[in-house]
């Protein structure tokens, strides 16, 4: 399936350490981003300055049309820093087509556009992660602010600023936080490919990806934003030119997960190597696979939703504007019909990633694979029928009621699915409680408490008390993080070993996964019962009769913050320090991917293997599940054990 | 593998799937109780009105019956990490039983889970008409009404950044800063907004319904006991979201009588330069307000 005409060996690069920094690279970027802001802001300034200020008489403390343009500036210059408008002028020009974009070795591919996808999965570890500590160190400065229940010690302005921070960054960070490093990592290699259908495309949404990061915390240099990550309009057609950054920065997210999606739905379906049939597939993929239906189809609700709200912005328009005959549920139902796919795109991810660490440790088949995978679609395609269930008390329609109650526990079929699966791939096992697996334990443990709140959250009785309170929010940090996070943590205990060539410390492994689990639990099971007593989200003053409940809760986040520094040090100590050479197959996997050297070859595989078995033939006297052809690597399959 | 390592090492693979029902029986049957006799009694949002007694029941049906769900997962997973373990002591790596699946169980599960479902649902829609609405916004065409809605007391709900506003249409559209209303009559709240979405949570009344700029949001409540209640706004709303709040008070029917009368006639001068009462209001959109 592979086009014959790609060479197997790299290009060797000429460029010297200083050579690569004269190439296209992330240095080029930022400066070229830098300067597109300014050329683009200037024009803008030039083009609407004067229309602006007699539109609104009222005085403007802002240029939005000279903001949003310099935004958009910006992703011009990143983009033509990075080289993404190199091989479109070259083959306008009548050049040869290639896979190559020149330097695919040495340290500098790590800062610029690379065709590798093992490059690009690490550039999105590494960003994602970055982003996820900032977005943390948010909710850190959130849970201090609630430890006094009237005081407030942040202005009301930056405090709203950092809890839109929080969830905008984790929201989109944690949506590419899988997809993107386990996702453009392992599926090539899963499938017996070389590479990703797109490698320029992928590469195109790790960097609109850095980028989005950044224009979001560029928010806070424009008067920040009221609006927290769901965007609300008319006060976003209200606020401060913050709202600007992050319009442009979901946008880009949006932009970047359809193209993810894309790309990993046709890597799949045209890459897989011979005998790699569909229900040989890794539940790992089918997960990606879902996730990325739901990416494709969502985000351009988002999209438009996102333009409709810089139009009523920049040029006036009133989408959003009831007095000039919006309406301020259009943004409602739009962002919602995006926002719980988004949801699920935070969630599919962790099943797929759960179930397929699941029968390595288990030393088991995965039960019930056939119905795994149809759970998992049955999540994707329910998730576009639930989304009235946010705005139960919105005033729209109310006959819609009952519908949208019944489809959303209807969703709990799928997902109860997943943990059925689960559970028959323990029963009897041989299991053995390694890190990965203490993290795939944890994420049943928590995914359950977030699933059964969510059934108070869609009866519409029990909605009108925990609607868009604090219950809400325990709730989705419960299937987020104690399910999506739990799960990526465990993601990448497992196979970072394999990505990068070292071992992660299995001692402060333990440490982080015990301290981690216990305080999230300590964290957020509290906050259903602040909910319930009357907590709004996103408030920095409530009831005094809550004080104490609150003070406990910040302090165990500033422990469960705690936990993740554990993490960053073992990170950061086993990767860099402490450097141990990780073993082929570790874990004594029978997965596609533990069977080929590490660190990974360039190319994956020296001839495209054939698949002869099933990579979850745990206790069957199968033989090797693959057949590398002629130029076999070092490991045979399924040996690797004795 | 297995089967003959047990075999060898002499012991006898106890009856999982029986020792696991049993436990999982056990567990349901201590924690139902509990649930419902210890905890119950303290779950929100008390019983100062219709609604929050419908919200109460159904949060502690709703924690019951997830109580055998609860257990069957903690259940397992405490059984698994006890019985189903690798031979710690021995570095090989042995291989479990190779199950693929069962299609009795998996029937079994998803018929149960389908069961429970249309349960739940019916039950919620149920439970949503026979309560009329349980407090919640349901637009300006309410389907589930009280009985005799035409004799309900009418308050209109104005939010604003960052304050709330009562109109009384019944007693000439005046507008009062605080919320009274008389106890054991129906009262119709319709819900609006001046500016950006808020959402009006009168929280031991059991009310939850957004004001959104040009709607008329409309939600019932029927006050059974007198007392005061605490307002907050629900939906992110610009600066001061956390500071928008008020207390409001149930008193009874005599009181609340002179207490509106009087505030009527003393309020009578700014009613009459108010604009006359309507179910929205479009006031010119503001910017830069945060």
């Amino acid at each position: 399936m592979e086009s014959a005409t790609v060479s197997v060996q790299p290009r060797r690069s000429n460029a010297s350490a200083w050579g690569g920094l004269l190439k296209t690279n992330v240095i080029w970027a930022v400066v070229l981003a830098i300067v597109g802001y300014i050329v683009a802001h200037w024009l803008g300034g030039k083009i609407a300055g004067n229309i602006a200020a007699e539109q609104n008489p009222g005085g403007t403390d802002q240029a939005d049309i000279a903001i949003l343009l310099g935004l958009f500036g910006s992703i011009v210059g990143w983009m033509l820093g990075l080289g993404f408008f190199n091989y479109p002028l070259k083959r306008m020009l009548g050049r040869p087509p290639s896979l190559h974009e020149g330097g695919e070795s040495g340290a500098w591919r790590y800062f610029r556009l690379c065709t590798d996808h093992k490059v690009v999965a690490m550039q999105y570890l590494v960003a994602t992660l970055f982003f996820f500590f900032v977005a943390g160190l948010n909710a850190m400065f959130i849970r201090t602010e609630l430890t006094s229940h009237n005081a407030t010690l942040f202005p009301s302005g930056n405090y709203l600023t950092l809890v839109g921070l929080h969830g905008t960054m984790m929201l989109t960070m944690m949506s590419a936080g899988v997809i993107g490093p386990l996702g453009n990592w392992l599926v090539p290699i899963m499938i017996g490919a070389r590479r990703m259908a797109f490698p320029r495309i992928e590469s195109l949404t790790m960097w609109l990806t850095v980028l989005a990061g950044f224009v979001l915390l560029s928010a806070t240099l424009l008067g920040g934003f009221p609006t927290g990550w769901t965007g609300y309009a008319p006060l976003a057609d209200q606020a401060r030119a913050g709202i600007d950054s992050y319009l442009v920065s979901f946008l880009l997210i949006g932009i970047s997960l359809v193209l993810v999606g894309l790309n990993i739905i046709v890597t799949v379906v045209t890459l897989r190597a011979p005998g790699m049939s569909w229900n040989r597939l890794p539940i790992f993929v089918w997960g990606m696979v879902t996730t990325s239906i739901l990416a494709v189809l969502a985000a351009p609700v988002l999209a438009a939703a996102l333009f409709m709200v810089m139009c009523d912005r920049s040029i006036e328009s009133t989408f959003f504007v009831s007095s000039s005959g919006g309406s301020p549920l259009l943004w409602d139902e739009l962002f919602w019909f995006f926002g719980h796919p988004e949801v699920y795109i935070l969630a599919l991810p962790g099943f797929g990633i759960v179930l397929e660490i699941l029968p390595v440790f288990a030393r088991k088949p995965l039960w019930g694979y056939r119905l795994a995978v149809a759970g998992m679609f049955g999540v994707a395609l329910m998730s576009f029928m639930v989304w009235q269930h946010h705005l139960f008390m919105s005033g729209i329609n109310a006959n819609l009621r009952p519908f949208y109650m019944f489809t959303t526990e209807l969703i709990s079929i799928p997902t109860g699915v997943i943990f059925l699966n689960g559970f028959g791939t323990l029963w009897k096992a041989k299991i053995r409680f390694t890190v990965p697996m203490l993290f795939c334990t944890a994420f049943f443990f928590n995914f359950l408490i977030g699933g059964l709140s969510g059934v108070f959250l869609s009866d519409v009785t029990s909605d009108v008390v925990t609607h868009g309170s604090f219950f809400v929010m325990a709730h989705f940090h419960y299937t987020i993080m104690g399910g999506l996070v739990f799960a990526l943590m465990g993601g990448i205990y497992y196979w970072l070993p394999k990505m990068t060539g070292f071992n992660l410390n299995q001692t402060l492994g333990k440490i982080h996964f015990w301290t981690m689990f216990v305080f999230f639990n300590l964290t957020f099971f509290p906050l259903f019962a602040a909910g319930m007593l009357g907590m709004p989200r996103r408030v920095s003053t409530y009831n005094a009769d809550l004080h104490t409940l609150n003070v406990f809760v910040s302090i165990m986040a500033f422990c469960l913050g705690l936990s993740m520094i554990i993490f960053i040090v073992n990170l950061v100590w086993s990767m860099v320090f402490k450097r141990e050479r990780a073993a082929e197959n570790p874990w004594h996997s029978k997965s596609l991917e533990w069977q080929i050297p590490t660190p990974v070859p360039s190319y994956n595989f020296e001839e495209i293997p054939t698949i002869t078995g099933d990579p979850y033939g745990y206790g069957l006297p199968e033989g090797p599940v693959v057949d590398f052809g002629r130029r076999r690597p070092a490991v045979a399959a399924g040996k690797a054990g004795a | 593998m297995s089967p003959t390592a047990a075999k060898t090492s002499g012991t006898v693979e106890p009856r999982h799937g029986r020792n696991f029902a049993i436990l999982w029986a056990v567990a349901t049957a201590i924690m139902v109780p509990i649930i419902i006799w210890v905890v119950g009694p303290h779950i929100p949002p008390g019983s100062m009105s219709d609604n929050t007694r419908a919200q109460h029941d159904v949060d502690v049906a709703l924690t019951a019956l997830a109580m055998p769900v609860l257990m069957l997962v903690w259940v397992f997973l405490a059984y698994a990490i006890k019985n189903f373990r690798a031979d710690k002591t021995s570095e090989a790596i042995v291989d479990g039983p190779p199950i693929k699946g069962n299609a009795r169980i998996q029937a079994t599960w998803l018929i149960v889970s389908a069961v429970l479902v249309v349960g739940l649902a019916a039950y919620g829609t149920i439970d949503l008409f026979v309560e009329h609405g349980v407090g919640g916004g349901q637009g300006s065409n309410p389907l589930a009404k009280p009985a005799d809605a035409k004799g309900a007391l009418q308050i209109q709900v104005i939010g604003q950044q960052w304050m709330w506003t009562f109109r009384y249409p019944g007693y000439g559209g005046v507008e009062t800063q605080t919320l009274e209303l008389p106890m054991g009559r129906d009262v119709e709240f319709h819900v609006t907004s001046l500016d950006v979405v808020h959402s009006f949570w009168a929280i031991e009344l059991g009310v939850k319904a957004d004001a959104v700029p040009g709607a008329d949001n409309v939600a019932f409540v029927r006050a059974l006991r007198t007392g005061s209640f605490q307002v907050r706004c629900d939906e992110l709303c610009g600066l001061w979201h956390g500071q928008m709040s008020t207390t409001g008070r149930v008193v009874s029917s005599a009181q609340f009588q002179s207490w509106i009368g009087a505030t009527a006639k003393r309020y009578a001068g700014v009613t009459k330069v108010l604009p006359p009462y309507s179910l929205t209001y479009y006031p010119p959109p503001t910017r830069n307000a945060t």
